[in-house]
């Protein structure tokens, strides 16, 4: 039996007939066609999938599609308006080199909009626990704490950080 | 991967919650944070047929202070448990613990609710309301019913909660002054279950005495284990390198811990062991600076 559901996607709302057991990153690909938000592990540890439903950062293959009805989300097609200028934590990533496939990307970007919601201007040791539920498998972590810190810097109305690269 | 179909239904007060677990019975299961659950659907290792999300009901998610308890709402994320001052203030190890608990997107969506009534001791809540001896509150058609959390653990998987009862809260008495608490647990990498975890309250009163203690041990028993031998070795004496030893000592050998991927049984005795000692040292220093 499918439930209708209401969804406000990046501040568009979609209707849409769906099985209560379609996962949530399963509605955002194969129905909105936002393939931005990736499926990694398909068993919440890697973070690929991560979304923000209202303003909290969670991993939409472990989310039922109905339990986002009448909610919002945010996923990486909404962080900045088509033709616009970039989120800070997108320019952030561009600058910094913060991606080397990129498979991870969207995921660590959603999960650092809440982190640096919460705490605007976080060291080094909170930008790591804050993205413990992320994975990138090229290991690029360095530049992607850098990234962050970056956005962070911006955001915030400082002066960014030098985006010179980091040989290690 | 795909769960089984199963029907949907998200009540909007805890009587029709209660109402429709009463008309489907043992083939429905309640959705909290669905980070336990919709994981094992997903694996069909559970094939619910009806799926009851109760996190539409409002107020249960809170967490206050009343009368010399806290209650902590079941929905209460623990996202929201590791943000609580009030929590801070009375039970530091509610810090220790959530930052141990998977990752930031997880506990933006694991509930205490959901973590005790999934009755696995892998877990790390058990031990912690095994130290803070909590009552776990459920609710059914005839009203509360509370549970001391010594009752509540029953087997792999198995709780003392009914199939017709929904578990609604979770209540700490606050503790006396002098009272001070910490949790650790060894793990592989971020987020991982506990190779062995120790939580650890202790009041400790005139004279250096302890005059109460909980101790409580993650992943390292079937079923989540109260070091009751640690706990009488402490209480009634100041605290020494010696009482602290034969607490440490008794834990690894009342516990029962298996040898798997993360370490031999011996290991596992040895580590918990070693984390009994610390957090006794840790909670003893809470307790003095309380």
């Amino acid at each position: 039996m499918t439930k209708k559901i209401t969804v406000n996607v990046n501040g568009t709302e979609h209707t849409a007939e769906v099985e209560p057991r379609l996962l949530l990153v399963h509605f955002i690909r194969e129905v909105l066609n936002l393939t931005g938000t990736h499926i990694g592990c398909d068993t919440s540890s890697c973070g690929a999938c991560t979304i923000l439903l209202g303003d909290k950062s969670i991993k939409s293959c472990t989310v039922l599609a109905v339990q986002a009805n009448g909610k919002s989300i945010t996923t990486v097609e909404g962080l900045a308006p088509e033709g616009g200028p970039l989120d800070p934590i997108q320019e952030g990533f561009k600058e910094n080199h913060g991606l080397h496939c990129g498979f991870c990307t969207p995921g660590m970007m959603l999960r650092s909009k809440e982190l640096l919601a919460n705490n605007p201007n976080p060291t080094e040791e909170e930008i790591r626990w804050g993205i413990a539920g992320n994975l990138c498998r090229c290991t690029g972590y360095n530049n992607i704490v850098k990234a962050i810190q970056w956005a962070g810097a911006k955001m915030r109305g400082e002066e960014t950080p030098s985006t010179e690269p980091e040989f290690v | 991967m795909i769960a089984q179909s199963f029907q949907y239904e998200s009540p909007g007060t805890l009587a029709e919650a209660i109402e429709l677990l009463h008309k489907y019975g043992e083939d429905a299961k309640i959705l909290s944070g669905g980070h336990s659950l919709i994981p094992m659907m997903k694996l069909r290792f559970a094939t619910p047929e009806y799926l009851i999300d109760i996190n539409g009901i409002p107020g249960m998610s809170e967490i206050r202070e009343e009368n010399g308890v806290v209650r902590i709402g079941a929905l209460a994320r623990e996202a929201d448990l590791e943000h609580s001052a009030l929590l801070a203030k009375h039970f530091p190890l509610f810090k220790d613990v959530t930052k141990l608990i998977a990752d930031p997107q997880v506990r933006n969506m694991g509930t205490l609710g959901g973590n005790l009534a999934h009755g696995d001791a892998a877990n790390d809540h058990p031990a912690v309301m095994l130290a803070l001896n909590a009552v776990v509150v459920a609710t059914g058609a005839d009203g509360e019913r509370e549970i001391p959390i010594d009752e509540f653990f029953f087997g792999f998987y198995m709780t003392a909660l009914q199939p017709r009862e929904i578990l609604t809260e979770i209540r700490l008495p606050v503790p006396s002054a002098g009272t001070g608490s910490a949790y650790h647990k060894m793990e592989r990498k971020v987020g991982d279950y506990a190779t062995s975890g120790v939580a650890v309250q202790l009041t400790i009163g005139e004279g250096g005495v302890v005059t109460a203690a909980g101790i409580g041990l993650t992943n390292v028993n079937p079923v989540p284990l109260r070091a009751v031998r640690s706990q009488e070795a402490l209480i009634g004496k100041p605290l020494s390198d010696e009482t602290i030893r034969l607490a440490a000592q008794y834990a690894s050998e009342d516990c029962s811990p298996s040898s798997d991927l993360r370490g031999s049984e011996e290991f596992k005795r040895h580590i918990t062991a070693v984390l009994v000692k610390r957090m006794i040292h840790r909670a003893a220093e809470r307790a003095m600076s309380s």
